[in-house]
């Protein structure tokens, strides 16, 4: 009896899914998102997000890399020599940031030129390196892995939401695909204004991120008052 | 606390593994990535000649890419006096293979001038006949190139397209992201009525000269320059080919 009990108590420190775990997840969505509340990353914010596909690209290398790199510190975190931790982090980020990058270049070699130098920049995303320094040096595996995770996706999801903005309105186009009227019809011979909508270049400028990401966080602390208290 | 002897063991355990764990998917991944790169650097040379396919170059299969170089091009290489190479001549200059689609532009510029060579892919197919030439120069931030096609009377251009390192978004990029700007090249002249060499001007305010400029871009002066000094200097040194081959 004894034994399952603690059997059972071991099994769920390990791998259990309750709602400490779920909170992992869920803070970077909304109470800790490490764009609009902490505003960490907003470098590769700006860079990344003209096209939803370049920042799906984006996100899903970053919680890949978050994730597995919270849960490799996590599992080194006893053995690891406190004198060079901060080099044996940045190693173990460069080194799946690395992986990332080579197998973007084989999988998909136009976003992989689109993306340039911002894929082997994730390797300085304070985000990543501030998880793990914050949370995976401290816990155990599985829920530093969720943490990671779920940061990543918090990144991510302020990344899409802006890109979509920025397409839309910029390109007048999503996911490539041609949505809002074509540039020809509106404009005559001449150059005139025939009506409709003309693109808006400024949504193009890495400076319509910045208006974005603060509308962004305008909103969430209207909605969300414990932001506003906290600080 | 750790003693030095653990850290260093551990430090050089871990860069061992991840060296090793790299070296490895870099080399299995190799021929992929240089098959990618090939194959993009072959789509922006057709997206020269892009308005006169049957379908748009992002459209096709990269089968379909392979095939317009194995059926409608031919590669040749130039040096600076306009004598072609053979890919023996190519490969001494250091280099892989001998075709056109393996010289490296970025390369070439490094060197002296009078050591470059020049890749030309003559695109054939019925009556079209066109000359397809890179250009190579500097924008704002980075490097900047394109591909010029040429039609077979050596002076009017039938198509450009060009691509860029670093220019910024919305401005510079301009040159690659908006087709329209690559467009307005299309039945410029290289040549005056004298056959006096003129190129093309990329003119800050608009196109003045009919046959020989086209419109800067609003806000990227600097790029639409480089542009113009890349057409400028780029095209010239394909002089002795175009005058020989002229009809």
């Amino acid at each position: 009896m004894a034994e399952t009990a603690v059997k059972t108590a071991k099994k769920e420190s390990t791998f259990a899914f309750g709602k400490k775990e779920r909170k992992l997840i869920g803070d970077p969505l909304n109470d800790n998102n490490p764009i609009t509340v902490q505003v960490l990353g907003i470098c590769s914010a700006l860079a990344v997000t003209t096209l939803v596909k370049q920042a799906v690209v984006m996100s899903i290398a970053v919680v890949f890399v978050c994730g597995l790199a919270n849960l490799a510190i996590s599992l080194l975190r006893k053995s690891v020599p406190k004198q060079v931790r901060m080099i044996v982090q940045l190693v173990v980020i460069a080194f799946l940031v690395t992986i990332v990058e080579l197998t973007l270049k084989a999988l998909d070699y136009e976003v992989y030129k689109q993306l340039s130098v911002f894929i082997g920049l994730i390797i300085t995303n304070c985000i990543i390196m501030g998880r793990l320094e914050a949370f995976a040096m401290a816990n155990d595996p599985w829920r530093s892995f969720l943490d990671g995770i779920g940061n990543g996706l918090g990144y991510g999801a302020i990344l899409i939401i802006v890109a979509v903005l920025r397409e839309v309105f910029g390109k007048g186009q999503l996911l490539g695909w041609k949505i809002i009227g074509s540039e020809e019809a509106m404009i005559d011979t001449t150059g005139g204004f025939l009506g409709g909508y003309l693109n808006n270049n400024l949504m193009v400028l890495s400076a319509s991120a910045m208006f974005i990401i603060a509308v962004l966080i305008w909103i969430h602390r209207s909605y969300n008052r414990k932001l506003v208290d906290i600080s | 606390m750790h003693s030095t002897g653990y850290i260093l063991r551990f430090v050089l355990i871990m860069t061992t593994v991840v060296a090793l764990v790299l070296a490895l998917m870099s080399t299995a991944l190799k021929p992929i990535h240089e098959s990618n790169e090939a194959i993009y650097n072959k789509r922006a040379i057709i997206s020269a000649i892009g308005n006169k396919l049957d379908k748009t170059v992002a459209e096709m299969s990269d089968e379909e890419v392979e095939n317009i170089f194995k059926e409608n091009i031919t590669q040749k290489v130039i040096d600076v006096e306009g004598n072609f190479l053979s890919e023996e001549e190519v490969m001494d200059r250091g280099y892989k293979a001998g075709k056109a689609e393996n010289v490296d532009m970025a390369k070439e510029r490094k060197k002296d001038e009078a050591d470059r060579i020049y890749p030309i892919y003559e695109y054939e197919n019925g009556d079209e006949n066109y000359a397809i030439i890179s250009v190579r120069g500097s924008g704002l931030w980075d490097a900047i190139w394109g591909n010029i096609a040429i039609d077979e009377d050596m002076n009017t251009i039938v198509g450009a397209s060009f691509d860029h390192q670093g220019e910024t978004p919305g401005l510079g990029a301009e040159i690659k992201d908006n087709p329209k700007y690559a467009l307005n090249f299309i039945s410029k002249k290289i040549f005056d009525e004298n056959g006096g060499y003129v190129s093309i001007t990329s003119r800050k305010g608009g196109a003045v000269d009919p046959d020989h400029d086209v419109d800067g871009i609003t806000g990227a002066t600097v790029t639409a320059d480089g542009v113009t000094k890349m057409m400028k200097k780029g095209v010239k040194r394909y002089l002795p080919y175009l005058k020989s081959n002229e009809k």
